[in-house]
């Protein structure tokens, strides 16, 4: 059924599937471990019941949530091996130490503790606990570093040499770890996985105070939450726009796949706010645009000519429809959250932080804002540096397994029937906990209980069930 | 057969530890879940889940570390290894998504609680299937065309690949059986104990028959086994195991709580062994040696230094996190 495909395309298309479902995972684990640390730490800091409370109820769905991080990452890391084989060959000596290093200092630290975060409390006592739950917060961003560093450095290799096989080893470790694009990509992805775990809690925290304005647990978290949308926020846009004049610095075909610059420039670009990139035609259709405004937030200047992709080869063309409208989406979703961080100090200065369900909808609203956004950024990311996976060094043509294109067709069949299946129970099974508001006195996965397992007690199963 | 020592043959030591320490891990709990249709009950299946729930995502990282370390050491084999194992891979990852998955989401649900009951059964045995057979399949043999695999999308599959599949889920079934033994009392244990006696009857035909099946599979593992002089370095293998053996029935007919999963061990362990000595120096047999496949010194040398630190933390901390939870699980108390 898949002859005459192309295997190239379908393995694309599978790795694009899978690290799509699976980037959302850690983006909420990552700003979800730091959450339960600093609310554990505010618990041993105050003795505060709210805190735990808040602590054991979070606990469970990081406990789904990670799980899927985990399974969906296994797949990920193999995929390298059974998709992109000739990747792996070329790109093995430079990429696989990174990789192996995020294992080691990374997931074996998130693994090991994570046992005793969910079941340990009793066992260990308080203290230990919160280092356990510290290492597991930690680990994340370890592996943030990691992972991020290996994407950085195909998206901008520096620190490499090529040898008699054709493969790419480490000429200097420090510039190929450290490379050019690096340090925005990893600001950049921290804070949007602490926005967007944000969102979440605060999301979750608006729905039971629009039921009850009275409730400690989502107050606290709805509070905190807002502070981190209007504090990080800004901060996150700044972060953006600096690497997006990195990219122009080192991958400008993708800036000017994001703008829809189709033309060079000479004097003054204008900003194309929406409108619809013709890729045959290369122009973008029914555009709606702001004179000179490009080049004055690429080059900080009015008048500062600005090229487009008629300077670059048409077989270097990334596909500029998806990153044009991916980046839209992304940088959209930005305002939308900063006008929410905006409106949450508007109303915390006026004393109606907790009586506002125009402030709650929004929030609420907002919930899966986050996840939106980074994955359209991902897609920005990825789609922007297209048609290669090395940049300017390997083409994606030259990266994949001699493979038939049936085989990998039909594993991304299976890939999508599984993913589907499982992720959706899961996300099902997320959103009944988060159905129920945090109760006094809630019960993490530590309290001795008849066949108390991963995350939540039988008994509290049922009732969830029941609610549902 | 002296064996040179250089980076690539340390790697070839790291690799095949991390893969071992895998096998050794996460075979027993995928062992669980494979025999988890043996136990119908509720109340069993809670205690049986309870006794790995708190370690099992450490125990799969080492596979992540086997496969994340061989695409950064042997980028080559990697690459061979990899597309030539496509279909089992693919089963593997599937296999693994819905176990894992089932750790977390049959507590959160009554209704469909059996639906993950079975998730976590089957995803354990296409687990295991999977990597039996692509073990099988790498030993057969793989067929390289310059820095590529270059056969078909069915090679993996023969009998002989079938055949270790299947002794790979009995062996995982008594690793999962005697870790019940060590983990659990009263009926459940009582039954995991039958279950012990049987499944290393079975484990004992399968050692035999794939050690039976393997020198008739190429000439080079008839005389890695049998020729003069290396019979004397190779004998030793088959000999220890009929003692680890003796010593596994002895210790299941005194119903000893820990000897029967750690002299099981002991026979996973002889008979990687018995694969290391068959397939030594080749990383894919017959066709790539640990050197053809090694990658750049300072790539194995920058990663070299962060296992010799690392590994030795991640056992530490791995090793307390199974100490935090030691001990019998019991219905109704949770961990003790």
């Amino acid at each position: 059924m898949f002859e005459g495909w192309d295997a190239v395309v379908l393995a694309r298309a599978q790795f694009a599937f899978t690290m799509s479902f699976h980037i959302v995972f850690p983006a909420f684990s990552i700003g979800l471990a730091s959450y339960l640390a600093v609310l554990e730490a505010l618990w041993l800091a105050t003795g505060r019941e709210v805190y735990i409370n808040l602590f054991n109820y979070w606990l469970k769905i990081f406990a789904v949530a990670f799980g899927m991080g985990v399974v969906s990452g296994i797949v990920m890391s193999y995929q390298f091996g059974t998709n992109w084989s000739s990747f792996a060959d070329k790109t093995g000596p430079v990429i696989g130490p990174m990789m192996a290093y995020e294992v080691l200092t990374a997931f074996f630290l998130e693994a090991g503790f994570l046992g005793v975060m969910l079941f340990g409390l009793e066992r260990v006592g308080p203290r230990l606990h919160f280092v356990a739950t510290l290492m597991v917060a930690i680990g994340t961003l370890i592996s943030a570093f990691w992972i991020l560093s290996a994407n950085s450095w195909m998206q901008t290799p520096t620190g490499y040499a090529v040898n008699a096989d054709g493969q790419f080893v480490a000429a200097d470790w420090l510039k190929a770890i450290f490379n050019p694009s690096f340090p925005y990509r990893l600001v950049h992805m921290v804070l949007a996985a602490y926005l967007t775990t944000s969102l979440v809690v605060g999301g979750v925290g608006a729905w039971h105070l629009l039921r009850d304005q009275h409730l400690a647990g989502p107050r606290v978290m709805f509070s905190m939450a807002m502070w981190m949308a209007t504090l990080v926020a800004p901060i996150q846009i700044l972060a953006g726009d600096q690497h997006g004049l990195n990219t122009l610095e080192h991958q400008p075909a993708k800036v000017m796949a994001m703008e829809g610059h189709y033309q060079s420039h000479k004097d003054g670009a204008p900003l194309i706010l929406f409108g619809w990139p013709d890729q045959a035609d290369a122009k973008v259709k029914y555009a709606i645009e702001v004179p000179k405004l490009s080049s004055l937030i690429l080059k900080h200047s009015l008048d500062a000519p600005l090229a487009g992709l008629d300077t670059v080869p048409r077989e270097n063309w990334p596909p500029v429809p998806i990153t044009f409208w991916s980046f839209r989406i992304m940088v959209g979703l930005g305002f939308l959250i900063m006008g929410l961080g905006l409106f949450s100090l508007l109303m915390r200065w006026r004393g109606m932080m907790y009586q506002s369900p125009l402030l709650h909808r929004f929030a609420v609203l907002m919930g899966p804002a986050g996840f939106i956004a980074v994955l359209a950024g991902w897609i920005t990311t990825e789609t922007g540096r297209q048609p290669f996976t090395v940049y300017g060094l390997l083409r994606t043509t030259d990266s994949a397994s001699p493979l038939a294109a049936p085989a990998v067709g039909s594993s991304l069949i299976a890939f999508i029937i599984v993913y589907f299946a499982v992720f959706t129970a899961g996300v099902i099974y997320i959103l009944r906990l988060m159905a129920q508001p945090p109760h006094p006195g809630e019960q993490g996965p530590t309290k001795d209980l008849p066949a108390r397992a991963a995350g939540i007690t039988p008994a509290a199963g049922a009732a969830v069930e029941g609610v549902r | 057969m002296s064996i040179p020592i250089d980076l690539a043959t340390i790697w070839a030591f790291i690799i095949a530890f991390a893969v071992f320490v895998y096998v050794v891990m996460d075979g027993f709990d995928l062992g669980l879940g494979i025999l988890f249709p043996l136990f119908p009950q509720k109340a069993d299946r809670d205690v049986i889940m309870n006794t790995v729930a708190p370690v099992w995502d450490g125990n799969e990282t080492w596979l992540v570390l086997g496969g994340g370390g061989m695409m950064a050491a042997f980028p080559l084999a990697y690459a061979v290894l990899m597309p030539a194992l496509y279909t089992p891979m693919i089963a593997m990852l599937l296999g693994l998504v819905f176990r894992g998955v089932a750790f977390e989401f049959r507590w959160r649900t009554q209704k469909a609680r059996n639906k993950w009951d079975l998730a976590f059964a089957g995803g354990s045995l296409v687990t295991t299937l999977a990597q039996g057979i692509a073990l099988g399949a790498i030993l057969q043999g793989i067929h390289v065309d310059g820095r590529h695999y270059g056969g078909g999308w069915w090679d993996w599959l023969t009998l002989f690949s079938v055949l270790t599949g299947i002794a790979l889920v009995i062996g995982y079934a008594l690793l999962g059986a005697t870790w019940l033994v060590m983990k659990t009392e009263g009926e459940l244990r009582e039954r995991a104990y039958h279950l012990s006696w049987m499944l290393l009857v079975a484990m004992l035909c399968a050692i035999g028959a794939v050690s039976i099946a393997t020198p008739f599979l190429s000439v080079q593992y008839t005389q890695r086994w049998f020729a003069w002089p290396n019979i004397i370095l190779t004998a030793p293998v088959p000999i220890a195991v009929a003692a680890v053996t003796a010593l596994l029935l002895r210790a299941l007919g005194n119903k000893n709580d820990h000897q029967p999963f750690f002299l099981t061990l002991g026979l996973f362990a002889l008979s990687y062994a018995g694969l290391g000595i068959s397939m030594y120096p080749y990383i894919v047999p017959q066709s790539i040696t640990i050197w053809q496949a090694a990658a750049p010194a300072n790539s194995q040398i920058f990663m070299l230094v962060g296992v010799s630190i690392l590994v030795p933390l991640i056992l530490g901390y791995t090793a307390w996190a199974y100490w935090v939870f030691r001990g019998k699980v019991r219905p109704g108390h949770g961990y003790h």
